[in-house]
């Protein structure tokens, strides 16, 4: 029988956030994403050099130091293109080492869009451009192929699956959300509905937020959580069951949970209890797979992501301007990529990065919990504001295209 | 209660605010007399009593000399002046101080409650006799008054004096607490913020009528968008940086008109600049406007603005959001401190005011996720929570129980 494993899986990714743009610049400036304020987070190479200093180094040291130490430990990564076009500037030597990273073999990356979009859910042939484009990337950086897929938001449904599994994708990720699992764990393999080959792994929640979103809460009951403490968790929940997927956002490690929260420390030492127990190793996503195959179907025909407590796309498109901004921008598609201009097409496609549609999410904005809302502008209404402006430029820069104005 | 004004003798947001926090107050048990410098019927205040410091009629209560202006101030002490001379302003503020006098020596107050440098002088002669607490609330300081000019030494000296005896002091906002620090140098400690609400049940249930405007409706129709701003047209409201702002988003967006309503010194200049930068065709000046054609304007407006170079509170930009309005309001305007779903810009700044009045018109979901999550904002803020904060700080101090 295959050993007891830990599925951990990190998500890496930056969007290219739109700068203060307005009406003025529109058919003026076509630069989105170059705010000068250093001021302010939307000022793109500020955001990537803080975190890069706060959570890719240390942690990708850190990964590295673990993978030397044991042999059993492995991780996957998801790397967003918007954030490698980002590191490949400001941060080169980021690169390198995630280089270093999967050129252990064990680590593995996992395919999604390059521009961490919902095109899925707008355009198929869009997505799937998307999806290659990324695939050809970490071919190009790294020298390895994908078999396992991510959308972005892990927004899931079954007809996602059976494209995925159509497209040939060994395994796809998705939240462990209760209310479709019902009595059933997430610590186990599973076939989505309606698919042949694919295998499914469910998002452990409990166990993913108690360190992305618990960890240094003063207020909750457990705090401060110790490596012990977790470890027992751990135990407590595979009892009987063969794996345990904690996905989660990478930066949770020195950005969303800061060095002094002890994050770093907590989970090197963790590994080492985990991997203490002989019968317990790590897996990568597809040597879980690999390792279990699936025993039971699960379906899931309305989306599920891993957001919120409601598991919706509420948050990137529940108000108005969301699904206007979505509709406006998608409706360019023929015309942009006939265009065939390198550059807008690639601008229209950063505008595609779902981190726009959140910035202007109301949601929590209006009962006053603006700390659930993580933004570099002042409001979603000038979120909005600016990307609409950009996306007006957008499409005078294509209306130019369809007059001869220039070519790109 | 020391105040100047009661609906329906008001000029401004004034004697609204007194109106609907005594009334709330009242609710939660406290016993109000309320003193107004003038000899008029209120309807519906049998919640409290109210007492007329003199014989004069509501209008004449900046003196016989017409409606207040600061400029015309000159006599500071009140020792100097003559209660007699009713023409002169200070000669009704020296006989509203005589008749609190007289008051408080028959009926001891737990609390006295004075609103602007207006009262501020009886307020503090009134602490004097009775060794009752001093609550100074302000609506409004000289400097909000006059703008970026300097305003009236006499009124600053004044504000300076009430806002040194007072026990506590209430400010509507903190960009009022600011300048009560800042510019009188009044330890923060002793300022509390106590925002202003708004009694949408008082507003009634109001049937907009379209013939008002009827123009302005017609463009609408055709897909205009009517951009209002409802203020006295002084210095401090900012309003020819709204003109320029104008002129700015026409540039970009040509679907829209701009309705000026109210009246005031620069209405001449507005509408000489309107013409200097070639939109005249698409601003309207209504004049003065009350009763049913100020609100009316609020419901043509698709767009508010309060584009005020400083401004304590801001009611109007409550009332323009329950007429439906997205609204848009200055950095300078204490009422955005309480408000999420609205734009915000610096007064002076005409580029990023024209651009989202732009991006409101242009987008149809950006402005009715404006106009409709404001509603649960405006709606969260009650005089209720006003008045407890008022019981609240009586009761504080000299554990007083009112």
């Amino acid at each position: 029988m295959s050993k007891r494993g830990i599925v951990l899986y990190l998500h890496v990714h930056q969007p290219w956030r739109v700068r203060k743009y307005s009406i003025f610049d529109t058919a003026a400036h076509h630069d989105y994403f170059n705010e000068q304020s250093w001021d302010t987070d939307r000022n793109n190479q500020k955001v990537l050099e803080k975190v890069a200093d706060k959570s890719y180094r240390p942690m990708n040291a850190l990964l590295e130091k673990l993978l030397n130490q044991h042999p059993d430990f492995k991780v996957s990564l998801s790397i967003t293109g918007t954030f490698i076009e980002q590191a490949e500037k400001w941060a080169p030597d980021v690169i390198e080492s995630f280089k270093r990273l999967v050129d252990t073999g064990r680590v593995e990356i996992v395919s999604e869009t390059y521009y961490h979009s919902l095109a899925f859910f707008y355009s198929r042939e869009e997505f799937e451009r998307q999806v290659e484009q990324h695939r050809q990337k970490v071919r190009d950086l790294f020298g390895v192929e994908t078999s396992v897929f991510r959308n972005t938001e892990l927004a899931y449904n079954d007809q996602l699956a059976q494209w995925a599994d159509r497209a040939g994708f060994k395994g796809i990720l998705a939240e462990g959300w209760d209310p479709v699992l019902e009595w059933r764990s997430p610590n186990h393999v599973y076939r989505p509905h309606g698919t042949d080959n694919i295998a499914l792994l469910l998002k452990n929640y409990h166990l993913s937020d108690d360190l992305a979103f618990r960890f240094s809460n003063k207020a909750w009951t457990e705090w401060p959580l110790t490596s012990d403490r977790y470890n027992e968790w751990a135990n407590a929940s595979i009892n009987d069951s063969s794996i345990i997927n904690l996905f989660m956002d990478y930066e949770t490690f020195g950005e969303h949970q800061w060095a002094d929260t002890g994050i770093f420390d907590f989970f090197e030492s963790f590994v080492g209890k985990w991997l203490e127990n002989p019968d317990h190793t790590f897996y990568t996503v597809s040597g879980a797979i690999d390792a279990h195959p699936p025993e039971h179907t699960i379906s899931m025909p309305n989306t599920v992501t891993w957001a919120d407590s409601e598991r919706d796309l509420t948050a990137w498109l529940g108000n108005s301007m969301q699904h206007e901004a979505m509709r406006h921008l998608y409706d360019l598609e023929d015309g942009i990529i006939r265009s065939g201009d390198q550059q807008l097409i690639s601008d229209w496609r950063n505008l595609q990065t779902s981190d726009h549609a959140y910035y202007m999410c109301t949601k929590w904005f209006t009962d006053g919990d603006v700390h659930a809302y993580f933004s570099p502008y002042e409001s979603p209404y000038d979120a909005f504001l600016y990307f609409m402006n950009a996306l007006r430029d957008v499409r005078y820069r294509l209306l130019e295209h369809s007059r001869g104005g220039f070519n790109g | 209660m020391l105040g100047w004004e009661l609906p329906p003798h008001n000029s401004g947001g004034l004697g609204v605010a007194c109106y609907h926090m005594s009334k709330a107050l009242a609710l939660q048990g406290a016993s109000i007399d309320f003193v107004v410098p003038y000899d008029a019927h209120h309807p519906e205040t049998e919640f409290m009593t109210i007492h007329a410091a003199t014989k004069l009629g509501p209008l004449d209560r900046y003196g016989l000399m017409g409606a207040y202006d600061s400029k015309y101030l000159r006599k500071i002490g009140l020792d100097e002046v003559d209660a007699d001379d009713l023409k002169d302003m200070r000669g009704v503020q020296k006989r509203y101080v005589q008749f609190v006098e007289r008051m408080v020596k028959d009926k001891q107050p737990d609390a006295i409650h004075a609103h602007d440098w207006l009262t501020m002088e009886a307020g503090m002669r009134a602490k004097e006799l009775t060794d009752a607490p001093l609550i100074v609330h302000v609506h409004a300081t000289e400097f909000d008054r006059s703008g970026e000019k300097f305003g009236n030494p006499i009124v600053h000296e004044i504000e300076y004096q009430g806002l040194m005896m007072a026990d506590r002091i209430i400010a509507v906002s903190n960009i009022t607490k600011n300048i009560i620090v800042e510019r009188y140098g009044i330890p923060a400690d002793k300022i509390e913020v106590v925002y202003n609400a708004i009694d949408t049940a008082a507003m009634g249930q109001y049937e907009y009528d379209r013939s008002t405007y009827t123009y302005l409706e017609t463009l609408k129709s055709e897909g205009y968008t009517v951009v209002a701003t409802v203020t006295r047209f002084t210095i401090q409201k900012g309003l020819t940086h709204f003109v320029k702002a104008a002129a700015r988003a026409l540039e970009k967006y040509d679907k829209l008109v701009f309705l000026l309503a109210g009246d005031g010194e620069q209405r001449d200049e507005l509408i000489r600049l309107s013409a200097d930068l070639g939109i005249s065709d698409k601003v309207f000046f209504t004049g003065f406007v009350r009763g049913k054609q100020w609100r009316d304007a609020y419901n043509v407006a698709d767009i508010f603005v309060m584009s005020s170079v400083s401004e304590p509170f801001g009611l109007t930009a409550l009332e323009a959001a329950h007429y439906g309005a997205a609204v848009i309001v200055s950095r300078q305007a204490g009422v955005g401190e309480i408000l999420r779903s609205v734009f915000k810009y610096d007064f002076w700044d005409t580029d990023v005011l024209a651009d989202q009045i732009v991006g409101i018109a242009a987008s149809p979901a950006l402005s009715k996720d404006l106009r409709e999550n404001i509603k649960y904002e405006y709606t969260r803020i009650s005089w209720t929570d006003v008045a407890k904060q008022c019981m609240e700080l009586y009761k504080r101090m000299k554990g007083v129980t009112v």
